[in-house]
């Protein structure tokens, strides 16, 4: 007896494609929500206005990156809301953002959504919650602190620095760029510094300091 | 009145030619600027994933030198000039932000206080293609035009920061000033529907397998619309564009060798101004050449 | 009614206290608050009762007056809003001048609003007190009368206009129906299938159109305008423009001859009808069914008009001798009693909404394109087809379009989901396409929509919940060359979709008219935020105005389909006949006037009114108010620098007794 051929298989990487034995349960009890996490994301993004979403999609149509995130940006947003902290500050998704503000311009609400990404982007930063050699949020620590020593961006040191804590051996498949780079006198390996750099730590701490922070 | 420069960290390493190419060009056309003495990095896109009210107030300090700034406005506002589209958008935002919420301007304040400055919101945050188009005008650029860069075709590229989100001079959608003075260098502005898609902004370093995509998007159809150049305003686009080609070559075994210059040495090119003053020795790509030889003028390169 | 007091000018005043069962009881000590009103100078009555507003409440007032010999009453229970009229009544049925009454608010403003019960009883007899001291200083005053007029204008020849027109017609009253356009029909006579029932829409509108020609109760103006408005309700004077058509109308019979000898043997000039897909010669009628069937000339394009040179083949062809060029503008005067604005919407221009795509890219078109499109009498015969003459094969439909958005207009503009699923089934049927529909919500409300919705489900019509950031021709594979992109995440699916298409459709939506604030200026009523005009009461009162004796109906009020604006348009006619029936209407006493001998003749008041109501006396040099149309807005009265101006029912002297009155007994002022 002949057989009907197999249908084919959906790309591994499509994210609607489980394997079969995999029984994770999909559901969410309501003690396991923070309740309190949507009004602190809207304070720190001064996004008040999250509340409106009407969650049409516009910014994940328009999102040059949405297709390569686990939860597009109205996910998030509507995730936020009520209060699915775990997933959203563990998500790939605040991290593959660029900041291209094109959600911001579309969004037929006003809601300002590359703030509220960053605000994550924050919180998740303040609570550690991203693998420990995770790229995205590891340059960002590096800049920052680099910046706060000296007052300017060595791009130089900062790229050693990163390939070290994120990948070394990424160096080595850069060699080629960063020789071409020097050699068109675009590269720098000197520290970049300001005549006052003790400033910069001074003015960061006394901004902090009045409420203790947002 | 003088402008009051802001580099930012990347014009000053892998932007450099961008940095030359912009002071010869504002040179050329008598434009007086003056660098910020003592600037500080702007914060980009790192500084606000990490805390908000220390980012804004990083920013704020540049904000704050330069309203005081010896220049001098004459009571009008303090005009800072950033060509990194990003330090433009950091340096915006900042000066929007403090004016529309008192309790961020209050830390900030606090901030700025500890370090012995203090800053009014009696500035307006500008990028070149602003000045240029705005300020100096594109009849003044044309007249002193010595070589008209006719018959080359190129692919306007504003990215997402200039426009996005204020559009303070040109229109998120469809903007139109670059184009403008393209085409008063001689030029041809290509029509594209990809003038302001992101080119992936520091993901080429944290998920290069998504932000190399991105970039070969705004070649590939930069290319199928017959430009022979992309030109550009901001120095993390440039780099983006031009310097993973070569990656870009081994990967999809296919070379769009295009060049990718900043808006300055296009215009510096239209003045006559040498290579080396334009910085175009620095490109990874040969710069585009005007592809008929003008009369009477240089000859063109092939 | 005269004044029946018996005793010479001393106050007698019955007070009454409602305990409205527990909503001020609950909260307000009432019998304290009898009980401490019984004590005040001149109180002879002061009773509590549970429901005062009752007929045996009412009975109460009667007969006390009648028993107690009361000159005056004061009642302090719910807002006047809802029950002064009642009490007035009482009071006017006990043998009293219905304004010897004061209402004293305890409900609305003491007891749904303070949870305090000591202070909250204390406040209402603060309040009692006050209008015990300023009902004595009230005069007797009567209600102005105004007859009405039987005559109706009504603006606006769309299905609104027109169904109110004949309503009012069939009732036996005049109707004069002034339309700007050179035919009435409105936006409805564009439209092809109208939705749920896909009726053609020319079919059931086209009987109505000529029952309005031809209706006896009927003027009908079209190619006119209201210049302007004068008078009040039931005595309007308005001044109608007609603009010239250069044809003697009552002469001309349609046939259209002149058209095909005009000196323009093609075509050039946009055709407005066909909103610009197709073109039509200086001379025209706007659509086969036009009514009055008589065509115009536009002075824009003519070349006799423009420059005064032709060889009038159209005259030469005309054998009833219609044409006539020297015609002008004419202005017509005429009385009515009441108005009807029926003057509808426009349509969202995409031109605001660039990202779309709209004249950048060919093949995307607005909805209204598509219905005449769409249109068997359209520009293309009923062929659905792009700018090239070819056929699409997969059109996409975007919902939205300048609606829900912050940028563009705020509100849902309610007709576009069941107009863009009615072009979903017509455009499948004319061409066989992949249809997708983008939308954000699918609003169905009405009766048979949302089977409807049901129907075009079962067609095979794509519908993508996303909303659509950008049309683009950027093409990421071959299939996408050559076509407009939509990149929208499918949010019910949870993907990020690509579709290519060959024709867009944008959904536009509703908005007001361009000119609203000058129409609504012109008639003297509001404008909502938004712009549509803003009716009397929401829920209550959706077809009145705030000025008396104008409705308005229809799209003019807020996005509306044609079911909603027909049922408007009767009760806005409703609204008038009863007014017109009723043969008079009482306004409210509590005007000013201007007291002559003080006045100096500054003319402060006459800029200051909103309503128009204070014209200056040029003979006399005294400014003048026109009591019907007075509202008691006070303004004047606070303004006049001689204080000639005086309010019935606010006369200083009542004023300042309420002032002392509740001053009095406070504890701290």
């Amino acid at each position: 007896m002949q057989r009907d051929p197999a249908p084919p298989r959906p790309p591994a990487s499509s994210p609607l494609v489980r394997q079969p034995a995999d029984l994770r349960r999909n559901i969410k009890y309501e003690s396991e929500l923070d309740p309190t996490f949507s009004d602190r994301i809207a304070t720190l993004a001064y996004g008040e206005k999250m509340f409106s979403c009407i969650q049409c999609g516009t910014c994940s149509g328009t999102c040059p990156v949405s297709h390569y995130m686990d939860f597009t940006p109205r996910r998030i947003i509507a995730m936020v809301r009520e209060g699915f902290r775990q997933e959203v500050l563990n998500s790939v998704t605040i991290w593959l953002c660029a900041s291209c503000y094109s959600c911001t311009c579309e969004c037929p609400r006003e809601i300002k959504i590359t703030d509220v990404m960053y605000a994550l982007k924050q919180e998740a930063m303040a609570q550690g919650m991203y693998p420990k050699r995770f790229p995205a949020p590891v340059l960002a620590r590096e800049f920052f602190r680099g910046v706060e020593k000296t007052g300017r961006n060595s791009e130089g040191p900062l790229m050693v620095k990163f390939f070290l804590k994120t990948n070394p051996f990424g160096m080595l498949k850069n060699t080629m760029l960063a020789f071409r780079l020097w050699r068109t006198g675009r590269l720098s390996l000197r520290e970049e510094r300001m005549k006052r750099p003790g400033d910069i730590g001074t003015l960061l701490r006394a901004a902090k300091q009045p409420e203790g922070g947002r | 009145m003088r402008y009051q420069y802001f580099p930012g960290c990347s014009l000053k390493s892998s932007g450099r030619s961008y940095e030359e190419s912009l002071l010869a060009v504002l040179r050329a056309l008598e434009v007086p600027v003056e660098e910020i003495d003592d600037w500080n990095c702007c914060g980009a896109t790192a500084y606000m994933a990490v805390d908000e009210v220390q980012a804004f107030a990083l920013a704020a300090r540049n904000l704050a030198l330069a309203e005081n700034a010896p220049g001098g406005a004459n009571g009008k506002p303090a005009q800072i000039l950033a060509p990194c589209a990003a330090c433009y958008l950091v340096l915006l935002k900042t000066q929007r932000y403090l004016a529309e919420h008192a309790d961020l301007k209050q830390k900030v304040t606090a901030g700025l206080q500890a370090i012995h400055l203090s800053y009014e919101g009696r500035v307006q945050v500008r990028h070149p293609l602003d000045v240029l188009v705005n300020d100096v005008g594109t009849d003044r650029i044309a007249r002193r035009v010595t070589q008209p860069l006719k018959g080359m075709k190129v692919a306007c590229y504003y990215g997402c920061q200039v426009v996005r989100p204020f559009a303070a001079f040109d229109t998120v959608h469809n903007p139109t000033t670059m184009d403008r003075l393209v085409t008063a260098l001689g030029a041809t502005p290509v029509d594209w529907p990809l003038k302001t898609r992101c080119c992936g902004g520091t993901l080429n370093g944290t998920i290069p397998e998504v932000g190399l995509r991105l970039n070969r998007i705004l070649l590939n159809e930069a290319k199928r619309r017959k430009a022979d150049a992309i030109v550009t305003v901001c120095p993390l686009c440039q780099f983006n564009l031009e310097c993973y080609q070569g990656e870009m070559r081994r990967k999809f075994h296919d070379d769009l060798g295009l060049p990718v210059m900043y808006l300055t040495q296009m215009i510096g090119q239209a003045f006559g101004l040498s290579d080396t003053a334009l910085g175009l020795q620095r490109m990874f790509v040969p710069p585009a050449r005007v592809p008929a030889v003008q009369e009477g003028g240089k000859a063109a390169h092939a | 009614m005269p004044d029946a007091t018996p005793t010479n000018g001393t106050p007698r005043i019955g007070f009454y206290v409602c305990h409205c069962g527990t909503n001020i009881a609950g909260t307000v000590d009432v019998k304290a608050v009898a009980d401490y009103v019984a004590t005040l100078n001149g109180v002879v009555v002061s009773r509590e009762y549970k429901y005062m507003c009752s007929d045996p409440g009412q009975e109460l007032i009667q007969q006390d007056i009648r028993e107690q010999k009361l000159n005056r009453i004061v009642v302090a229970s719910c807002s006047p809003l809802l029950h002064e009229h009642t009490f007035r009544h009482a009071t006017e049925q006990g043998g009293l001048n219905p304004f010897f009454f004061q209402m004293v608010n305890i409900r609305e403003n003491v007891s749904w609003v303070h949870t305090d019960q000591a202070a909250a009883t204390q406040k209402a007899k603060d309040l009692t007190r006050a209008a015990i001291r300023r009902v004595f200083s009230h005069k007797a005053l009567e209600p102005k009368r105004v007859p009405i007029n039987a005559a109706v204008l009504v603006v606006g020849g769309g299905i609104a206009g027109i169904h109110a027109a004949l309503t009012l017609a069939n009732a036996g009253k005049h109707v004069y129906l002034v339309e700007r356009e050179p035919t009435i029909g409105g936006h409805m006579a564009m439209f092809d299938k109208t939705f749920p029932t896909l009726d053609c829409a020319a079919c059931i509108l086209t009987p109505k159109m000529s029952a309005v020609k031809s209706h006896p109760n009927i003027t009908l103006w079209t190619y006119s305008e209201v210049a302007g408005v004068d008078g009040y309700v039931g005595n309007y004077k308005v001044k109608v423009k007609r603009k010239p058509r250069y044809i003697k109308e009552d002469l001309c019979v349609g046939c259209m001859e002149c058209v095909t000898a005009c000196i323009y043997k093609d075509a050039r000039f946009p055709d407005e009808f066909n909103v610009g897909l197709s073109k039509r010669k200086p001379v025209y009628i706007p659509f086969p069914q036009a009514t009055p069937q008589v065509v115009l000339f536009d002075p824009e394009t003519c070349l006799q008009l423009k420059k005064g040179k032709c060889k009038q083949t159209c005259i030469e062809a005309c054998d009833r001798e219609c044409i006539d060029f020297t015609q002008t503008e004419e202005f017509k005067d005429i009385e009515v009693g009441t108005i009807i604005l029926a003057t509808g919407f426009q349509p969202f221009d995409p031109a605001k909404t660039p990202y779309y795509g709209y004249g950048r890219y060919p093949n995307v078109y607005t909805a209204l394109e598509v219905e005449r499109l769409v249109n068997a009498s359209g520009p293309t015969g009923g062929e659905v087809v792009l700018r090239d003459g070819s056929h699409p094969k997969a059109v996409g439909i975007i919902h939205c379009v300048g609606s829900r958005d912050e940028k563009t207009n705020r509100w849902c503009s309610r007709v576009c989901c069941m107009y863009s699923l009615k072009l979903a089934h017509l455009v499948k049927e004319h061409t066989g396409a992949e249809v997708y529909n983008f939308y954000i919500d699918m609003r169905t409300p009405g009766k048979g929509y949302e089977e409807f919705y049901d129907k075009l489900l079962k067609e095979g019509v794509h519908f993508i919940r996303g909303r659509v950031a950008e049309v683009t021709d950027w093409a990421m594979t071959p299939q996408e060359e050559g076509k407009l992109v939509v990149r929208v995440e499918d949010t019910l699916i949870g993907s990020v979709r690509r579709v290519p298409l060959d024709m867009v459709i944008l959904a536009q939506g509703l908005e007001p008219r361009a000119d609203a604030q000058d129409v609504r200026r012109m008639f003297n009523i509001s404008c909502a935020t938004e712009g549509f005009f803003l009716e009397r009461h929401p829920k209550l009162a959706p077809v009145n105005t705030f000025t008396d004796g104008v409705f308005i109906a229809g799209a003019c009020q807020g996005p509306r389909d044609i079911p909603d604006t027909v049922a408007q348009a009767g009760a806005a006619a409703a609204e008038a006949l009863a007014l017109i029936d009723a043969g008079h209407m009482e306004l409210e006493p509590n005007t000013a006037y201007i007291r002559e001998e003080d006045c100096s003749g500054c003319k402060s008041c006459v800029p200051l009114c909103p309503y128009k109501a204070i014209s200056f006396l040029e003979d006399k040099k005294k400014a003048w108010i026109n009591e019907a149309l007075c509202k008691g807005c006070g303004t004047c009265v606070a303004a006049c620098p001689s204080g000639s101006i005086v309010q019935n029912l606010f006369e200083d002297e009542q004023i300042f007794n309420e002032i002392d009155g509740l001053l009095s007994e406070l504890a701290q002022v």
